[in-house]
Order: C-alpha cells, then structure tokens, then sequence
C-alpha cells in the first residue's frame, strides 16, 4: 500500500512537473472556466438581483466544463511516445497510475477552483455571507468525486479514437447524483438555512465519493491490461 | 533463466502465438525474425507482463508467473518501437522518473553514468522535445538499462539508427552479455543479428519453423538464403 | 440449424401473441376504469411494465459485464449489447408514456419526479455504454472496457435514484406499500392483477427480443468471420 502510494506521487509529481513547464493545460483550464462565466454573465443579467440563486449552479459548472478539459488531457498526453505502455511494463500496481493520475487532475481543478471561483463572486458582485469552511468541505468533496470518476473515465475514453467527444457523454450521466448534492449543498451553505440538509447531502457526497473511489482503485487494473 | 512454456495467444478470433516455447539462459542472446504479423511482437508482449496468454505458462527462475507480474517486470527490460519517454522532460528528468518507478538506488549517479555511456550528458537538461530520432532511441536504451535488468526485450532497437549509434549500440549489448544478461532481439536488420546474437529462431504465423545457432564467421548472403528458404519453403 | 432453440423461440412466440391480446383485453375493456383520470389512466400499465423492463434489462447488463469481466466470451458480450439496446428501446418509451400520463395527470408534461428522472438517465446511460461499444479495437478489448463502463453505471443508478429522491419527492403518487392516500394511491384488485398479467407479458416480449437479438447478432458474426476468412484466402 506504502509502495502504491509512493509510487502515485511519483506519477502525480511527474505530471505536475510538466504542467508547471508548459503550462498549457492549466492556462487553457483558467481562460475556458473564465470565459463561461463571462457566457453566463450575458446570459443572465448579473445586475438582476434574482440571478444570485444560479451562482450554486454555476459554480459546478465551470467546474466540471473546465474539468472536462483537464481530464480530456491526463490520458491522451500519456500516448505521445506512447509513455502509458513505459508505466504499464514498469514494476508497479496500475493501481497507483490511476492514484497519481487522480491526485494531479485535482490539484489541476483546485487551483481552477481557486482563481475562478472568486472571479465568479466579483462579475456577478455576489457578497460571501456563508460558513467558509463549510462550504470549502463541501466544494472539496464534490470535487473529489468528480475526479475520481472523471479520471477513471479519462482512461477508459482514452482508447478510443474521439475520446474528447466520449469523454463528457460518458461522465455526465455518471455524475448527476454527486452534482445534485453538490448543488444543493453549496446553496444551502451559500444562503444560510438549515445545516442539517447541508450536511446530510455532505454525507451523501462522501458516500458516493468512497463507493467510486474503491470501485475505480479495483476496475482500474482492467483497464490497464492490453490485448 | 525465463522460460515460456507451449504459448498459445489468441486475440479476437485470430491465433497469435500457437505452441510457443522458449528458454532464455543467462547470458544468451537471441534473435527473433520473421515477416510481418508473424507474432514476434505479441511475444515480446506477453514476455513483458503486457498481456497474459490464452494457455501456457511463464517461468521466471523456475517460478511460476501468473498475477505476479510485477516480479517480471522488474527484471525485464523493455525497449519497444516507441521511447515510452516525456518529450517536455530533460533527459535526466525522464530517467529520475523511471528510476523511482524501478526503485533504483542513486539514481543520480546512475542517470548520468548512463547518458555518458549513450553520449547524451552534454543535452542533460534540454527537454528531448527538440532531440532527433537517434538520440532519443538513445536515451531509451538508457532508459531500459538503468534498472539494471536480467532479461533485454529489444524490439527493433536498430531502426533509425546511424552507424555510430549502431555500434554503440551493439557495444553496450556485448557488455551486459558478458555480465550475464540476456538478450532477446526482434530485428529486421539481419547483419546486425549475426553480429549481436548467438542464436536465431524464425517465427511465421505464430509457430518456430527454425531454430539455429549463429557462429561469427556465417556470411551474410548465406543467412539470408537460408532465412528465405524456411519462410518460403513451409 | 439447432432444434431445441428453435423449439424455445416459436414457444415464446405461440405464448407471447396471445398474451399480448389478453393483456390489451384486460386493460381497455376488463378493467375499471379509474375514478379521477379516466380514460386516460390506461397508460399506466405500459408505462409500469416498460419501466420494470428498463430497470431488469439494466440489470442484466449488469450481469454480463460482471461475467464479461471474469472471464470474456463472446455470448456474454453480445448478450449484454442487446440486453442494453432492448433496455434503450424500453426506456424511451417508459419516458413517453410517463411524460403523457403527467400531461393528463398533473397538466404537465416533465415533472422532477425521482423515478422518472432515474429512468431519464438511465437512457443516458445505456446510451453512453453503447457508444463504448462502438469503439475501435478487438472485440476483447472492447468487451472488456464495457464491461467496467456498465459495472460503474450500475452502481450509479440506485444512487441516482436516492438522490433525487431527496431532492424532490413531492408528486408521484406512492402506489405500493406505505400509501399516503395521495390521488392514485393504492390499486384495486382487478386493476391489480391487470398490471400484474401486463409486466408478465412485457418481460415475456423482453426475452423473446433478448433471444431473437442474440441469434441476429451471432449470425452477423458468422457473416463476418466467413467474410475476413475470404478476404485473407484472396490476399494470400
């Protein structure tokens, strides 16, 4: 277990390494979430004091338009040099490419997270009212589970020809039960009602988020297998 | 010592691999040719833990690999038609990175022993983006021998190499050779198999029909003639 | 060719097309019919025999790709392929006949209601576990990424399920069990049996597609093993 984990960051640092180089698909990831929140900006008037009640809905989706990208990335880069088959034949669990795999997409869609997120707050002048570190769990927890499947189904994409286009038809369907919660979440935080909800549907998130992860930590092997 | 024990592989509904044997000593070195999709590189495949076969068994040190895969791959180095290496790494970064996945111990020192065995420690930190095909098949030798392995699955590890490269190349072969590795060659290019390797089999539509030993003084023409009479004659 | 399947199909055949006229009998002259919607209710049978359907053909697929994925064989990957293109089928047409009985039901034609909406991307599902199959490669490999993709989907859709059950539970009425006296809620007998005597004969169509899809698809393969045969007899 040691080993898998070692060998993930190994991975993870690797792809962050090269992202830090580039820079390319994280900038691509910034501009894009960017843009769709300027989109939404002209599709809903942000001087209209009843939009305040999509900003739990846009969050997600930036997040999960921009994921997208990222994602659509993490396995494709890995066919130049065809450097996938170099992991494969190298003495360690797929298990651990999936693991670093997934560490390096999140650390991607956190900072994401992290500059769009205000940027969404300051174009839609939205004043932050709620718990900060309520709603930071639950931004944490949704965003999680998103990339486990999301990077799980990356993978399984990636051997197709149009993956780009299989990718997003694949994943969403998959999501709506954590982006329902996530959503739901987020606006109670957002606007202050009941925790309870708030932290049942937190609930529901993790559960969801520890059921895929295990499911995809042990279908992943057979992905990985070639024929 | 790696054996393969009758390997039959069947992939759809085509029959790979049929009855496939081979024990591999140490210090032996030998060459599979053979025409296009004849299987030679599903056998590589399979010998690196990239496929399992249909039927048959693996033996590694008399050892039985199933799901151990990991214990072969360790001792096995692969070298295929791609590097399987980061163009916007530098090349001691790709060979860091595939060091810590092999567990290999001072990397650093080995890393750079390496690129100057292969000539490359002058381009050490320029990403390989911008390197040619020969130097990058280069620094994926460097890449395979830097764990150290038993066992060299080289597939067509010639091609797009200049003469220079070629003997280093075929320099560094001998040398593990003479530590007690083994190599296993898939080549095209017959002069380089009569100067590499000891024995030679020639595999068509998934069977051995020939197995031969090479002694350094066989010219080439003769090879070739006998190479085209097994082929042609079944 | 092979008797005793031959056998089975025409069986299902001779019970099936009786069957389906008792059914259509039961529901539009035997049964009552129903107080507030009228006429109009009918389509409740279908849309809970299709719906139970959709649900067992998923199931199904389920699995065969659990099988698949043990150990992969060509009838249990067809089998889960047309279990999933009959579930496709199945479900557009409970979301058809679901969204007619809310148009006449609750005078609209989508409500968010959990089960209807399960189904919603249930399809989606099915769908995008049929794009899976579409993909380049041997049918091994392809056997084997579909079979994770229908695994993962799988597990996805009693969770659908709860989840949007949480958020909206306000307007289905609660037929079965722990009926809270909503309109509709609770069935009379002779309609009862009707749904009853309805799913049977759904499931019964289910397995006769099942059966007729699986022999189609394993004829095409035929075809196609015979036609690369010829075409490699040529080339050499």
């Amino acid at each position: 277990m040691k080993i898998i984990l070692a060998d993930a960051l190994t991975i993870a640092a690797k792809d962050l390494r090269n992202e830090l180089k580039s820079k390319q698909t994280i900038g691509m990831m910034i501009i894009f979430s960017s843009l769709v929140i300027l989109i939404f900006s002209f599709a809903f008037d942000p001087t209209n004091n009843t939009v305040k009640a999509i900003i739990p809905g846009l969050i997600w989706v930036i997040t999960i338009f921009s994921g997208l990208l990222g994602l659509n990335r993490s396995f494709i880069s890995e066919q130049e040099n065809d450097s996938l088959t170099g992991l494969r034949v190298a003495p360690i669990d797929p298990s651990s490419i999936f693991l670093g795999k997934v560490v390096a997409n999140l650390v991607l869609v956190i900072i994401v997270q992290l500059i769009s997120i205000p940027i969404l707050f300051l174009l839609f002048d939205y004043r932050f009212h709620g718990e900060m570190i309520w709603f930071l769990l639950i931004v944490l927890t949704a965003t999680i589970g998103f990339i486990v499947i999301g990077t799980f189904l990356a993978a399984l994409a990636a051997n197709a020809k149009n993956s780009e286009m299989l990718l997003p038809v694949l994943l969403l369907p998959l999501l709506s039960p954590l982006m329902i919660g996530a959503v739901q979440a987020t606006k109670i935080v957002l606007e202050q009602e009941g925790m309870k909800d708030a932290v049942s549907w937190l609930q529901l998130m993790a559960a969801y988020d520890l059921l895929f992860f295990a499911a995809c930590f042990f279908l992943f092997e057979y992905l990985m297998e070639g024929s | 010592m790696l054996e393969l024990k009758e390997i039959t592989k069947i992939i759809g509904d085509k029959i790979i691999l049929r009855n496939f044997s081979l024990a591999l000593s140490p210090g032996e070195s030998v060459a599979v040719i053979g025409p296009n999709g004849a299987g030679k590189s599903t056998f590589f495949k399979l010998a690196a833990g990239l496929m399992q076969p249909t039927s048959g068994e693996i033996l590694l040190n008399g050892e039985q690999i199933k799901k151990k895969t990991h214990l072969l791959k360790k001792r096995i180095g692969y070298l295929g038609h791609e590097s399987f290496l980061y163009n916007s790494l530098t090349p001691l970064e790709n060979l860091r990175f595939y060091g810590k996945l092999y567990k290999v111990k001072n990397i650093e020192e080995k890393g750079m022993e390496l690129l100057k065995a292969v000539g490359l420690h002058y381009f050490k930190d320029i990403p390989i983006r911008s390197f040619s095909r020969g130097m990058i098949q280069r620094l994926a030798i460097a890449r395979v021998l830097l764990a150290e392995p038993e066992f060299l699955l080289l597939d067509e590890p010639h091609t797009g190499l200049d003469q220079e490269a070629v003997s280093l190349l075929n320099q560094l072969m001998k040398e593990r050779q003479k530590q007690g590795i083994s190599i296993l060659l898939i080549s095209h290019d017959f002069e380089q198999v009569i100067n590499v390797c000891d024995r030679v089999l020639i595999l068509n539509k998934g069977r051995v029909i020939s197995d031969r030993n090479i002694d350094p003084q066989l010219e080439l023409m003769s090879f070739k003639k006998w190479y085209e009479a097994a082929v042609i004659g079944k | 060719m092979k008797q005793p399947s031959a056998f089975v199909d025409r069986m299902l055949y001779i019970l099936l097309v009786p069957a389906m006229f008792v059914s259509l009998y039961l529901i539009f002259i035997w049964s009552p019919i129903e107080k507030q919607m009228g006429a109009s209710q009918k389509i409740f049978y279908f849309h809970v025999s299709t719906a139970w359907v959709a649900f067992l053909a998923f199931f199904v697929v389920g699995y065969y790709c659990v099988l698949t994925l043990k150990k992969p064989t060509e009838s249990r990957f067809i089998k889960a392929g047309i279990s999933a293109e009959i579930g496709v089928v199945f479900t557009t047409i409970t979301l058809l006949t679901g969204m007619i009985w809310g148009k006449s039901a609750w005078n609209t034609w989508w409500t968010w209601e959990p089960r209807l909406v399960t189904v919603l991307i249930l399809l989606f599902i099915y769908i995008a576990y049929l794009f899976v199959r579409k993909m380049e490669g041997t049918w091994e490999k392809i056997a084997k990424l579909s079979a994770v993709f229908g695994i993962i989907g799988c597990i996805n859709v009693p969770i659908v399920f709860m989840a949007i059950r949480w958020w909206n539970t306000k307007l289905h009425p609660v037929v079965f069990g722990e009926g809270k006296n909503q309109s509709g809620g609770g069935v009379e007998p002779d309609m009862l049996v009707t749904l009853l005597f309805c799913i049977g004969t759904i499931t019964l169509l289910y397995l006769f597609m099942m059966r007729k899809g699986i022999e189609i698809e394993k004829m095409r393969l035929t075809v196609r093993k015979a036609k690369s045969k010829v075409i490699e007899k040529l080339a050499s």
